[in-house]
């Protein structure tokens, strides 16, 4: 069932950036990464000293401190293994901004391109480097998904999950409207100025239910507990799913 | 280069309050006739541009081509600007330079006592909202119309434009129908042909009497002298041409090399705004009348305008902000701008362009919570026909704030945040303080939590609780279940 690049899945070494949402409050999503990649045969481990990458403290303005955890993640991350994220925004953080970051610095810029040439978001590797759209997942229903603005529009990634949703047996991929268009999350914007972001998660929530699917998926656990922070709130019946848990799925019925 | 060929006359300088855009999007967030007619015009901007890029088969060539013309231009700004003085003086027209919006303003009010000018007709120009020109027209006593169906309208209503090239885009059919009819003494029409001719004939008598037109300019080519101004109404070729006495106002970042540029920039221009492939009217004007041109002005003034543009020049980092060509689309795609609208943004240029020059032309502590209004979508980016690098330019002008406000050691939110960025970062930097605070906020959350959500939390997460749910802390980090995952 798998496609034939597998076979080269199984000499890939990969380290796991996990990231603080993950972690803290969606370990299920991390564990899905890990059953897709051992599926595979990718050789994975867990870097156990990580923490935050330091985007907040970026998006904030707060440059000093975020250089602090980008060093901390830097050294962490030291080696060859490539790094994969179950985020498109945590990995837009240390492959686009790292750079911005340590700007007019060349020894550090050095070390972030290194870094950066091997991070990948995790439907990116999958079908970019692995080669794989199939991962054998099976999920019955019908399901939308949300391009998430920083893997979208930082890391170019459009596709990719597409094909990989598409390729679940029993699943129907349905387009909401204006899927590309942001959820409001924007990290600590739904939180500094919350009746915007609440105004545009309002017309997100619209187009999914519009949508008539029963599942909502995307590739980041930000933009996911935004969405799903509405659809619990108002009782919506939408399944919110990372799209790791979808690949993981082998359930004939949700 | 400093010279000069008209009075200046002392205008005081604009006192600037500092912005509110949190108070002021929520008042506009209630405003439901505002909501609806956001959606409506940004959704149609929106497709007709889309439309109109599609008929080309590298949209993204013509980008970068017009990226590096600006490239060009911004990076010899002086060279092309004395170019453009040379060629505007050449062809029979005077120009002057301005520091700021007080000097802009003293120039273009010289020139008009000097000329003993009554009435002044005004056609379409951001620069000119930014000096608050017709305040300072009207302090003087002199009588100064806008020309612009859109500008008309705000003009009544005495306010600011909220789109940059859509100024009324807040008002609706019935709400101009209404101002009409207070403010002409006309009967409530209901059409907009109707009120297109209400504004049409009051109009035409301002232009004939006008003493002196006011423009802005689009595009100044430096070559030739030639300024160019796009519009659709008819308003600025009138402006420009039946008073006797033609001022145009532009921001010094207009300049464009050659006259062999503008057809890329006129396509990039009107696409990105309107999705039009031409608009009703180009004009092209290099000085005044000539002896044997049947019309036009016998006088032609070009004002130069710095007022904060130089403070961008000589920031490497958001130098591009200076490259824009006011076309708008940033706006209309803008998730924030469509919610909030342009007024939000407290000053004349709103949406995502002016969120990152609103705090760099009037200085970072009169505008702070601009860098901030935005999730930081990146869809700006992909639509600006300069392919300016909004997301990355409100990044660094956020580390500004933070940074002057560090400077001026500001009480209260400020030092909050700072402590708390730095416990943050604290905890972060260790795994082992990282993994306690995981635990014991899982065992503190517990007696508020239902079902794996929170439904509600203290200030400041109170903000997302009000109407989302928040996820509960796992019993069980990531971290732990790895261990479970490989040695269980």
């Amino acid at each position: 069932m798998l496609s034939s690049k597998t076979e080269t899945s199984q000499n890939v070494k990969v380290s796991l950036f996990i990231t603080c949402l993950v972690d803290i409050f969606f370990p299920q999503v991390g564990e899905s990464v890990v059953k897709v990649f051992d599926k595979l045969g990718v050789d994975v481990d867990f870097p156990e000293a990580q923490t935050c990458c330091g985007q907040p403290a970026f998006n904030s303005g707060f440059r000093h401190d975020a250089k602090a955890l980008a060093k901390r993640f830097i050294s962490v991350f030291d080696g060859d293994r490539f790094i994969v994220s179950p985020s498109g925004s945590c990995t837009s953080m240390v492959r686009v901004f790292y750079k911005e970051l340590f700007r007019g610095d060349p020894k550090m810029s050095e070390k972030v391109d290194k870094l950066s040439s091997r991070t990948f978001e995790f439907t990116d590797f999958l079908v970019n480097v692995l080669g794989v759209d199939d991962v054998g997942a099976v999920y019955k229903g019908k399901v939308t998904y949300h391009d998430s603005c920083h893997l979208l529009r930082e890391l170019r990634i459009r596709n990719e999950p597409r094909r990989l949703i598409e390729s679940v047996r029993g699943v129907e991929l349905v387009e909401m409207n204006l899927s590309d268009v942001c959820c409001g999350f924007g990290g600590t914007f739904s939180i500094k100025m919350p009746e915007v972001s609440v105004s545009i998660l309002d017309e997100k929530i619209n187009s999914i239910v519009e949508s008539g699917a029963d599942a909502v998926v995307s590739t980041d656990m930000g933009c996911l507990m935004h969405i799903g922070g509405a659809i619990s709130r108002r009782k919506i019946p939408v399944k919110v799913m990372h799209i790791a848990e979808l690949l993981a799925s082998n359930k004939k019925d949700a | 280069m400093m010279h000069d060929t008209g009075y200046r006359i002392q205008v005081a300088e604009m006192e600037i309050k500092k912005l509110r855009f949190k108070e002021a999007s929520s008042v506009a967030l209630k405003n439901q006739n505002l909501r609806k007619a956001l959606v409506k015009t940004t959704d149609r901007f929106r497709s007709v541009r889309k439309q109109s890029i599609g008929e080309y088969e590298d949209w993204d060539g013509l980008r970068n081509k017009a990226r590096g013309i600006k490239e060009e231009a911004i990076g010899n700004l002086d060279k092309y600007l004395e170019m453009l003085e040379g060629n505007v003086i050449k062809a029979g027209g005077n120009v002057h330079w301005a520091r700021d919006g007080a000097e802009a303003c003293g120039v273009i009010l010289g020139i008009a006592r000097e000329r003993n000018v009554k009435s002044v007709v005004k056609s379409k120009s951001m620069a000119t909202e930014e000096i608050e020109l017709n305040h300072a027209f009207e302090g003087a006593g002199i009588g100064v119309v806008e020309t612009d169906l859109g500008e008309y309208i705000i003009q009544l209503a005495k306010e600011r434009p909220s789109h940059i090239i859509a100024p009324a885009i807040h008002k609706s059919k019935e709400d101009v129908s209404k101002l009409f009819s207070e403010k002409l003494g006309v009967p409530v029409y209901g059409e907009p042909e109707q009120l297109t001719r209400v504004a049409r004939e009051k109009l035409r008598d301002e232009f004939l009497n006008a003493d002196m037109g006011v423009s802005g300019v689009n595009f100044a080519v430096a070559e030739t002298g030639t300024i160019v101004i796009v519009e659709n109404e008819g308003n600025a070729r009138l402006t420009t041409t039946v008073p006797k006495v033609h001022v145009a106002l532009m921001g010094m970042e207009k300049v464009i090399p050659r006259f062999e540029d503008l057809p890329l920039f006129l396509s990039v221009l009107m696409r990105s705004a309107t999705g039009q492939k031409m608009t009703t009217y180009v004009s092209f004007i290099t000085g005044p009348k000539k002896d044997d041109d049947l019309d036009g002005p016998e006088e032609f003034h070009l004002v130069i305008m710095d007022n904060g543009r130089s403070g961008i020049l000589a920031s490497p980092e958001t130098r591009e902000s200076l490259y824009c060509i006011r076309c708008g689309a940033c706006l209309n795609i803008c998730p924030v701008y469509r919610h909030v609208g342009g007024h939000s943004y407290g000053w004349v240029y709103s949406g995502p362009i002016g969120a990152i020059i609103t705090p760099q032309l009037l200085g970072i502590d009169k505008a702070p919570e601009l860098p901030f209004a935005s999730s930081l979508c990146g869809a700006c980016k992909d639509v600006c026909p300069v392919k300016i690098d909004i997301p990355r330019i409100l990044l660094e002008l956020r580390s500004r704030v933070i940074e002057d406000e560090m400077e001026k050691q500001k009480i209260g939110t400020g030092i909050l945040q700072r402590l708390a960025v730095r416990l943050w970062r604290f905890s972060m930097e260790s795994k082992n303080i990282y993994n306690l605070l995981i635990r014991l906020s899982y065992f503190a959350q517990l007696p508020f939590t239902n079902k794996g959500r929170l439904r509600s939390l203290p200030f400041p997460f109170s903000g997302w609780t009000d109407r989302r749910d928040f996820p509960a802390i796992a019993e069980k980090p990531f971290r732990k279940r790895w261990e479970g995952m490989r040695n269980g």
